[in-house]
């Protein structure tokens, strides 16, 4: 009963990033002799959720299949967070207008996403790259490089925590573990896993496949722009480059986490191994006093490392 | 009798077989192809005839057997650079081109000797000859790509290339259904260019459903059926109607496979015109389906029995002139592999995609009743596995097929389409599903049936025979015999 408890641990996509977060952090409090341990975890947490929830868009587009991808998060992360921050103006009585509008940026960016893919024809990344400039333009010149502090009701919630946890974490989780239900056990869910397999099939199968890749689009929108309200909270108000760095780490989280580059197969509980591990691979780093330059290469290094791993697994199984 | 050789033989093939997996395309062929002559080769799809001539281009390697060229027994170094080198030329019914050449660049590939500064032109000048040979006023420039041509054009490309000598001699020039994008003037030139190669001392291999210009172009004709030849004659000993009868079976079936299932209710619950429509052929002829119906979409493969059915598929969603459609549709895919299996996914899951909507209760579907129509359907259908969790392609392709009858047979569809689904199914396999398709029809499901193989006719109700993507006969269970189906596929004003 155990070894097979066992074997069925070992055949999960996601365990390679858990793995790998725990031996990295083990590594780090090994050098400190065991000091810090519980406050790198905290802040990695912290950080780690921001990555997930656009990661959590981001793992939905790549599961349609091959080509699909949207390089506009940042953008849409920027725009949200600028947009949202001056229509609150720091007060506690506009928080909830606020998200309602930051969402509301990031449906109209997913909209213009799928209408550009859809009715031009033009490929993902072409499409989601070229709006994400038009929506930057949008923001700087919106914003006007103002840098307006959040409401500090908002502020006090994203960075609350709780006995080491940060409660935008658990709050995090949540939406992971219903976002992990909507992709199994709904229709939906269903059919944007189908569609990454053989979307030619899924069509003769009778599913709504246009309806499916226009809501993927728009939800992955959503939560960049959730991410980019959030974030301006927790880091005292929206700047023009706060979103860059997820470009690369909504891809990277997604296929470090075990979901499969080429579509049809995704899991949600990888991300957060693959999120932590991003951080806590750049801290470990730090702690070990390299510069810059090597930091960058270990940490190449180490992505294609563990995509390799998983990847391999993966096959064997 | 200057000529070196005396062997009048050009190639002779001695006990040539092949299978793929289970299926045997060729069932040890033995033919000879003198010099100076043309030989026509004949029988319906899956007749073997393009194994053949795989075989004999080099493209495929026989299974076992003898191959001998002027002479010189190949069989064991025999392969596409060797054909080549014999000057055994191949036109394939699947143009080879290369889209993003131009015509010229596409001679030079067959033309190694063509090279150093100039071959462009040379190449240029080798194919607007041919071209001029053989389809005098042709219009081709060979700077022109490829991709932006139409098929016929490159169909004559293809062609001219085959025939246009440079260093090497052109003996044997195979042509695969060579007329298929031609019309008739273009057909016309091409069976004269046929001729006065022959006469010439070359030898061709055609290989066409249209009897006419094979009675009129081959100096013998070769029958194929089922990976045999059934008859060899000369041309001349051969009339439309005796070649008809050996393509098919000669033993007529017991008539009617199964009891025939009555009509149930007199309003069609599909009506759809092909899209295309002939001026010769005013209005066309619809095909009517009715509910408990089997309906036959019957002819040569690829001649609009597909697109007929994607267009009633599409029409069940939303309107597309002339086509009705009353009821849900679902689809049993042929091509497995493109069209039907989600690789990644368990049986179970590939098996339920489509009756999703009944399983769920608000937004979540209910995984016991998923499980529950998985179980049920392996038992009923008997998909060979032990565990519908298993992954599908762990089946093989056979059980595979199963599971996407069960995925249409198990949805609330009252319409179900089925694109050639038995590819690769067993006989035993069949029967088990023929029976299941006439339960379903009793109940008042209509299925509308694309099918390549003549027994699956014989459990429709109503067969529609079709011809360059139109509805040539119509023909009830009582009328449908083999003969009339050939005849109707091959000729309509036979």
């Amino acid at each position: 009963m155990n070894a097979s408890l066992l074997q069925r641990l070992a055949a999960k996509p996601w365990l390679w990033a858990y793995l790998g977060a725990l031996a990295i952090w083990l590594a780090t409090i090994a050098f400190t002799e065991g000091r810090g341990g519980g406050d790198v975890l905290t802040a990695a947490l912290s950080f780690a959720t921001f990555s997930v929830i656009v990661a959590i868009g981001q793992m939905y587009v790549i599961t349609l299949g091959p080509g699909n991808v949207d390089l506009s998060i940042p953008a849409t992360i920027t725009l949200a967070g600028a947009v949202s921050m001056k229509i609150m103006d720091g007060q506690d009585a506009m928080i909830l207008p606020g998200l309602l509008i930051a969402l509301g940026c990031g449906v109209g960016v997913g909209v213009g996403n799928y209408a550009l893919i859809r009715l031009l024809r033009i490929p993902p990344i072409i499409a989601t790259l070229s709006s994400s400039f038009i929506v930057l333009s949008a923001a700087i010149s919106y914003s006007r490089g103002i840098r307006i502090k959040p409401p500090p009701m908002l502020a006090d919630f994203t960075t609350w925590i709780v006995a080491g946890i940060p409660v935008l974490a658990v709050a995090a989780v949540v939406l992971t573990a219903i976002m992990s239900v909507v992709l199994h056990r709904t229709i939906y869910g269903r059919t944007v896993t189908a569609l990454g397999q053989n979307a030619r099939a899924a069509r003769l199968a009778g599913l709504p496949v246009d309806r499916t890749r226009f809501a993927t689009y728009v939800l992955c929108g959503a939560f960049a722009g959730l991410n980019g309200y959030l974030l301006s909270g927790f880091s005292g108000g929206a700047a023009l480059n706060m979103g860059s760095e997820y470009l690369l780490a909504s891809i990277a989280v997604v296929v470090i986490g075990g979901t499969s580059v080429a579509g049809g197969f995704a899991n949600l509980p990888g991300l957060w191994g693959a999120a932590m591990l991003l951080f806590l691979l750049v801290t470990m780093l730090n702690t070990y006093g390299f510069g810059a330059g090597v930091r960058l290469v270990l940490t190449g290094l180490i992505i294609i490392g563990v995509i390799t791993l998983a990847g391999g697994k993966r096959q064997a199984r | 009798m200057s000529q070196p050789q005396t062997d009048p033989i050009l190639v002779h093939l001695d006990g040539v077989a092949k299978s793929f997996g289970a299926v045997q395309a060729l069932a040890r062929v033995s033919f000879d192809i003198p010099q100076g002559a043309c030989i026509g080769l004949v029988g319906h799809n899956g007749a073997g005839k393009s194994t053949l001539m795989h075989i004999l281009a080099g493209s495929l390697t026989a299974g076992s057997g003898r191959i001998v060229v002027e002479g010189v027994d190949l069989t064991d170094r025999y392969g596409i650079a060797t054909a080549n080198a014999h000057g055994i030329r191949c036109v394939f019914q699947e143009l080879s081109l290369c889209p993003n050449l131009s015509v010229a660049e596409n001679a030079r590939i067959l033309h190694p000797s063509l090279k150093g500064w100039g071959w462009r032109k040379r190449a240029a000048t080798l194919i607007r000859d041919r071209l001029d040979a053989v389809f005098p006023q042709h219009g081709i420039d060979p700077d022109a790509i490829v991709g932006d041509l139409s098929i016929a054009r490159r169909q004559m490309v293809e062609i001219a290339r085959a025939f246009s000598i440079s260093d090497r001699p052109v003996k044997l020039v195979i042509l695969d259904e060579p007329t298929s994008s031609l019309d008739a003037v273009l057909a016309g030139q091409l069976l004269a260019y046929v001729r006065r190669f022959v006469a010439e001392g070359g030898s061709v291999v055609l290989i066409s459903h249209l009897l006419g210009e094979v009675l009129s172009t081959a100096d013998r004709i070769v029958v194929m059926r089922d990976g045999k030849i059934v008859a060899e004659r000369e041309a001349g000993a051969f009339t439309r109607t005796s070649l008809v009868e050996c393509m098919g079976s000669m033993v007529q079936a017991e008539e009617g496979a199964g009891t025939p299932t009555k009509r149930l209710g007199d309003i069609p619950v599909v009506s759809a015109a092909p899209a295309t429509r002939s001026a010769t052929l005013p209005g066309g002829t619809s095909l009517l389906a009715h509910r408990g119906e089997i309906v036959g979409l019957a002819g040569l493969g690829g001649h609009g029995q597909t697109d007929m059915l994607m267009r009633i598929f599409d029409g069940a969603a939303r309107p597309i002139p002339g086509v009705a459609v009353d009821g849900k549709v679902a689809i049993v895919a042929g091509d497995r592999q493109t069209d039907g299996v989600f690789p990644l996914w368990s049986i179970a899951d590939n098996m339920t995609i489509a009756s999703l909507g009944q399983m769920a209760r608000r937004w979540l579907i209910d995984s016991r009743a998923e499980q529950g129509m998985a179980e049920d359907w392996r038992r009923r259908i008997g998909i060979r596995t032990d565990d519908v969790d298993m992954p599908i392609l762990s089946l093989s392709g056979g059980n595979q097929q199963k599971v996407l009858f069960a995925r249409a047979l198990g949805s609330s569809a009252t319409i179900i389409l089925m694109d050639d689904p038995m590819r690769g199914v067993d006989i035993g396999t069949k029967q088990e599903v023929y029976a299941m398709l006439r339960a379903e029809a009793a109940k008042g499901r209509t299925f509308l049936w694309y099918t390549t193989e003549m027994d699956e006719l014989k459990h429709c109700d109503h067969v529609y025979v079709f011809r360059d993507g139109r509805i040539v006969t119509d023909l009830a269970r009582s009328e449908l015999t083999e003969e009339r189906v050939l005849q109707s596929s091959f000729e309509a004003a036979a």
